[in-house]
């Protein structure tokens, strides 16, 4: 293995993420404090309940789960669409690395990024609502499954994007309905049964509410489930990416 | 002993369908300077990206220190460094952290004493905490220079390393590529022009439409283009054929015999110039103007190329 190599790759790419850390930090700070402030303390205070937990609250876990898949999948689309769009992946691709050393170099910044910013959202919650976890570790498990496997989906769409339009279609068009669908601000079983049936389909559904699980202990789905669900995805899209470097699909012509 | 790199039979079509390398075969060997001289589209770039695992070959074998490029890539490409043709860098980073960064990539571990000692080699030490996107053209050349010798190559290829560059930095990098030799370091860099592999090179193999048209040491080619026209231009068109006392010169009467063509190498001890004026006034001929011409790359190549076959 050569670990200086995945060493490298992963302290360029934080570099790169301290280097701006206005954008980092800042912005989703100030977009979730806006959250918080409009659906928790304005609509939010003339919501009921939402089983058993304060709407304020119970919008915590998901907004959380947003900005962290969002945050991973353009961490980690940006990171290795960027040098292909300079022309410096060359140097990337003349070196003595194989596909997993240069993905976890990539995705594991990718991750941890998402990672920071998913733990700086949940502390400027406590600002705003009084949030209790029942599963610590559980919370943690899945907070970084998600991270890691948002991360490899954004690497997959940097390796196959061709410009910068691409590369943000896919996060605006799939994952951002997905993931404001998939419960983050209800519980599906708000829905009418058609609806809740539909949702099971929605992956993130299920990651979202084993999160909340960790949180309230109360899920719309088992969380077992949740697990398998999550632990299927980030199979899929480490099959994806070795297949990618194996025939070197839109990087080695 | 064993060249370091062999190429054998190596082909690469793409998906288009256009063949860039038609069966490459080629030996470098360990310690010397090479230059691959050929006109744009030859395959130069083509040829190296294979070797250094950018492009995969579509037949063929690569054989780098006597590791396959493909099975072995790992010692295959620890021993190479690239430098590209492309000004292709990260912009937001240190010109340091990139270097750094590329020695970090072929897995070496980080020296700092190196990487300094590199970039003040090349000049680079005092831009060394400039952001890469505030250097000139010039210097991100450098850059790419620096982050090819991070890793302690011991084949270093550099495509086109003198397009578009100042006096000085081409000064600057023939400097550099001596000590290289020096060290032993195998050099290979692509050019389309002769005065930088006459300047470099000890040997030259010349390339076009993705074949290898011949491979010589420089000195023996040098003097095939070596070789220079000088056009006499007759007061009077020459009538009937040439004098007798002029057949030693291989003279060509051109435009029906306005004009004679004379070839003559410079590089010869003499160039028989003086004693063709001589002969021509002894034989009654006036001149009224001449000129000397260079034959073009493009010429030296088909000269190339026909001497070959005969």
């Amino acid at each position: 293995m050569n670990y200086q190599a995945m060493r490298a790759i992963y302290i360029f790419e934080m570099s790169r993420f301290f280097r701006t850390y206005r954008q980092s930090f800042l912005a989703p700070v100030i977009s979730t404090s806006l959250y918080f402030i409009v659906f928790g303390a304005a609509i939010g205070s003339r919501i009921d309940q939402v089983e058993g937990v304060s709407y304020g609250a119970f919008i915590v876990p998901g907004l959380i789960m947003l900005s962290v898949m969002t945050q991973a999948t353009s961490n980690a689309s940006f990171g290795i669409y960027f040098p292909k769009f300079t022309g410096s992946i060359y140097e990337l691709l003349s070196a003595p690395i194989n596909f997993l050393e240069a993905t976890v170099g990539y995705v594991g910044a990718a991750a941890s990024k998402a990672l920071i910013i998913g733990a700086i959202i949940f502390a400027t919650s406590f600002f705003f609502v009084d949030v209790q976890v029942m599963h610590p570790l559980a919370m943690v498990a899945f907070l970084i499954l998600t991270c890691l496997s948002f991360s490899l989906l954004g690497f997959i769409i940097g390796i196959w994007a061709g410009n910068f339009e691409q590369l943000q279609i896919i996060p605006l068009l799939i994952i951002t309905p997905l993931v404001f669908l998939g419960g983050s601000f209800y519980s599906t079983t708000m829905l009418p049964p058609f609806w809740q049936a539909v949702t099971l389909l929605n992956p993130v559904h299920y990651l979202i509410s084993g999160f909340r699980w960790s949180f309230f202990e109360q899920a719309d789905v088992p969380v077992g489930v949740s697990l398998l669900a999550i632990a299927a995805f980030t199979a899929l899209c480490l099959g994806a990416i070795a297949w990618i470097f194996r025939t070197g699909w839109r990087i080695r012509s | 002993m064993a060249p370091i790199v062999r190429v054998n039979d190596l082909r690469k079509s793409y998906a288009s369908g256009f063949e860039a390398l038609k069966g490459v075969t080629l030996d470098i060997e360990e310690g010397e300077i090479l230059a691959l001289l050929g006109p744009n589209g030859a395959g130069k770039t083509t040829l190296i990206s294979t070797i250094c695992g950018i492009t995969m070959p579509s037949s063929g074998t690569v054989t780098v220190g006597g590791n396959d490029i493909l099975k072995d890539y790992r010692a295959a490409r620890s021993m190479i460094g690239l430098v590209p043709q492309e000004l292709s860098l990260e912009a937001f980073e240190t010109v340091f952290n990139a270097v750094s960064f590329s020695r970090g990539l072929f897995g070496k571990s980080r020296n700092d004493a190196l990487v300094t000692d590199i970039l003040r080699q090349l000049g680079l030490l005092d831009k060394k905490d400039t952001k890469i996107m505030a250097l000139s053209g010039g210097m991100k050349r450098r850059v790419l220079i620096a982050k090819a010798l991070a890793h302690e190559p011991r084949i270093l290829f550099l495509d086109e390393p003198t397009a578009g560059v100042d006096v000085e930095l081409r000064k600057d990098m023939w400097a550099v590529v001596d000590r290289l030799r020096q060290d032993g370091v195998t050099i290979i860099l692509t050019t389309h022009y002769i005065e930088e592999a006459e300047a470099m090179a000890d040997r030259v193999a010349v390339i076009d439409k993705g074949q290898i048209m011949l491979v010589q040491d420089k000195d023996a080619l040098m003097s095939h283009m070596g070789q220079k026209e000088l056009i006499i231009q007759l007061d009077q068109p020459l009538v009937g054929d040439l004098p007798d006392a002029l057949g030693k010169y291989g003279l060509e009467a051109i435009e029906e015999g306005a004009r004679l063509r004379y070839v003559y190498d410079t590089k010869a001890d003499r160039t028989g110039i003086t004693a063709l004026l001589n002969d021509l006034q002894l034989a009654g001929l006036q001149m009224v103007d001449m000129e000397t011409r260079q034959s073009s790359l493009e010429e030296i190549f088909v000269g190339l190329v026909k001497g070959d076959a005969a």
